[in-house]
């Protein structure tokens, strides 16, 4: 098992840069997930770490050991790719054993190795299938088990979910923060889907035009997102923005919005007048008489245990969560109630988040 | 079955009719037919003998006799009927064949020799085009090589023109190099010829099979040539052999070049038959014998390869 530690890693491919200077370190036992929207640099972060891209500039550390120019073979890392990549004129076996037969292993303690993985995975009585005979999450697990075998340093998972069908997905999902919990294995996850990571990870990293915008645990990320890129990707309906103009003072406990004065968590900077925004999370509004912002209730989607309702204020529209009790009529005129000690504020010019009592000590990447 | 059900299958898309089934197969065996006529009537001629090859109207039914054989194989001298009867009585059959005819055998021709310049120049070129070939088209696949499209372009112009085009001046170079009439020379030239066509069709299937297969081996211990070799390779195969068979056609059938550039030594079978006509008359049996003979490598390179060439044909027409 192994800590990976990534410095100044810059990838360029000609005129384009995926990857601009990200600096983080991937701690030992860590299901770290990278989550962000295609293009954003993650997959080539991965490939760099597994070495299959070598980084334009910087340098990947295993285990305090730089491992920047080394071959791909030579690193011990394992890799599970969106496709799977099971080879197509081997069994499930073979396919399992192979990592083993590169190394130049006996037989003998392959077939052994080969046995324990696939008991491991319940995948025992598949050994000897083609694997063109096998469903999505099958192979899937032939995947995973070409990757345990070998029992590497760590795991790098390129989307391994993104195959399946969404039933299918969320099934895995378990199986495999289970199968994490069990080896305590490195892992790295790249994934554009949300929901796999925040079920998942540890600690997730949001990338967002080949830099880390953010990284942090599950909570801190949807909590207190250092950016608007975060608090915009993660959640869904994702937050709120209100805009407005303002200056800021340390030791402020509320903000001069428009015409009226909101309760905001302790400033903890000092900012001259800029365009601002507020942020909230659907689940954070209520509906109230007295609410600071008013609004027309443009629609409603229910989802079972809540609703979303949009309303149109003069600030733009807002989504705001309700339990799916509440009544409420399209075109009816309403207050919105913001919850003070939630609220989140940006700066429009740079995106990142203005620190308050509750977006302290957030990490950027 | 329910009434709209039959209906339904009445007037399918998916399925034709037995009529339009009947129609297909028909057509497809007329095809057969028009084009297998003229190699059974070579395999025919073959075994006829030499009247019997020019009558008129021509026989389907025949006397079969394996003279055409025998006089492809040997060099024969005519003698008087007094020389052959004061002759010891023949030892073999073919011996007894050709005094028949008032000749007697003088040696073995060259069509042996020949044949196997054939073998050796076709499949050795074939060969070098398609391991050349995969290589180059790994690494257009593959890797990010600077002017890479200008580079496939140039290959490809490479068969923008017939080759016979740029004749004299390769006999001329040829001749400098003293590789005319050699076997390497006419390898070395048909490799040439081929590898454009063999970079561009092996590209092709390489760039359908997924980088991951690779990168997954890379990644568990192999070198970038094991990995070409254990793992992309056994995926290539139907390309590969669509390729080979390709390549050893043209190189196999080659006229203008070999007429040329060969005479005697690495003299191949194209130039080589042609030549049978002359000696002593039109003797068609024996050309009838040398093509069917020609032909036969190639029937059975194309029937040992058919189950990957047909996949190889139509590659990227359907995913699989």
């Amino acid at each position: 098992m192994a800590q990976i530690r990534i410095e100044n890693l810059r990838k360029s491919f000609d005129q384009f840069t995926a990857v601009e200077g990200s600096t983080f370190t991937i701690d030992d036992g860590t299901f770290f997930a990278m989550l962000g929207p295609s293009g954003c640099g993650k997959t080539t972060t991965l490939r760099m770490i597994a070495g299959l891209e070598l980084p334009t500039e910087g340098k990947i550390l295993l285990d305090g050991e730089d491992v920047t120019f080394h071959r791909a073979a030579a690193r011990d890392i394992a890799f599970v790719f969106q496709l799977f990549a099971l080879y197509p004129h081997m069994n499930v076996g073979e396919n399992i054993g192979f990592p083993l037969k590169c190394q130049g292993m006996a037989r003998r303690e392959i077939r052994e190795r080969v046995q324990e993985t696939a008991r491991m995975l319940r995948i025992e009585h598949l050994l000897s299938s083609k694997t063109s005979k096998l469903s999505g999450g099958d192979r899937q697990r032939v995947a995973l088990g070409r990757a345990m075998v070998r029992r590497p340093k760590a795991f790098l998972m390129d989307e391994p979910l993104g195959a399946l069908d969404a039933e299918f997905r969320h099934l895995m999902c378990g199986e495999l923060r289970d199968l994490h919990d069990r080896i305590k294995a490195t892992t790295v996850y790249v994934t554009h889907d949300q929901l796999e990571a925040m079920s998942m990870a540890d600690q997730i990293a949001v990338m967002n035009k080949g830099r880390v915008e953010q990284i942090g645990t599950p909570q801190e990320v949807y909590d207190r997102p250092a950016s608007m890129f975060v608090a915009d990707f993660i959640g869904s309906p994702p937050m709120n923005f209100l805009r407005f103009e303002g200056g800021l003072r340390s030791g402020d406990r509320a903000i001069s919005f428009h015409d009226t004065r909101l309760a905001v968590p302790e400033i903890r900077e000092d900012r001259a007048s800029a365009p601002l925004a507020l942020g909230v999370r659907p689940e954070h509004i209520r509906f109230a008489d007295a609410g600071a912002v008013r609004g027309e209730v443009f629609g409603a989607e229910y989802l079972g245990t809540t609703q979303i309702v949009t309303v149109d204020t003069a600030y733009g529209r807002v989504a705001a969560r309700l339990p799916s009790s509440a009544s409420v009529q399209i075109g009816e005129t309403i207050g919105l109630d913001f919850a003070a000690e939630r609220l989140a504020l940006f700066d429009i010019g740079s995106g990142r988040a203005i620190r308050t009592a509750s977006a302290e000590g957030v990490r950027h990447g | 079955m329910t009434a709209a059900a039959t209906r339904s299958t009445a007037h399918s898309i998916v399925e034709a009719s037995p009529r339009t089934k009947a129609f297909a197969g028909g057509l497809v065996i007329l095809y057969a037919v028009i084009t297998i006529l003229p190699l059974l009537w070579i395999v025919a001629t073959a075994f006829k003998s030499q009247s019997d090859a020019i009558a008129y109207p021509p026989k389907v039914i025949f006397e079969p006799t394996l003279e055409g054989y025998v006089n492809l194989f040997t060099v024969r001298t005519r003698q008087t009927p007094d020389f052959i009867a004061k002759l010891p009585p023949p030892e073999t059959w073919y011996d007894k064949l050709v005094r028949k005819r008032d000749m007697v055998i003088a040696g073995p021709s060259k069509v042996v020799p020949r044949f196997v310049n054939s073998l050796i120049i076709g499949f050795g070129s074939t060969f070098l085009a398609v391991f050349l070939g995969t290589l180059a088209a790994y690494a257009f696949s593959r890797f990010r090589i600077p002017l890479a499209d200008d580079l496939l372009f140039f290959i490809l112009s490479t068969r923008m023109m017939p080759p016979v085009a740029v004749a004299i001046p390769i006999y001329l170079m040829y001749r400098q190099l003293n590789l005319t009439d050699t076997r390497l020379g006419m390898i070395l030239l048909y490799t040439a010829v081929n590898v454009s066509l063999a970079v561009w069709l092996l590209k092709g299937f390489i760039d359908e099979i997924p980088r991951e297969y690779e990168e997954a081996a890379l990644v568990d211990g192999y070198t970038r040539l094991q990995a070409l070799r254990k793992v992309v390779l056994p995926q290539a195969v139907t390309g590969i052999a669509a390729t080979a068979i390709f390549c050893l056609i043209f190189s196999w059938n080659e006229y203008a070049f070999a007429v040329l550039l060969t005479s005697g030594e690495a003299q191949t079978m194209p130039p080589f038959i042609p030549f049978i006509i002359g000696e002593g008359g039109q003797d068609w049996p024996a050309v009838a014998a040398a093509t069917t003979l020609f032909v036969v490598p190639i029937v059975m390179f194309t029937v040992l390869l058919r189950k990957h060439l047909l996949r190889g044909i139509t590659f990227g027409a359907v995913r699989k």
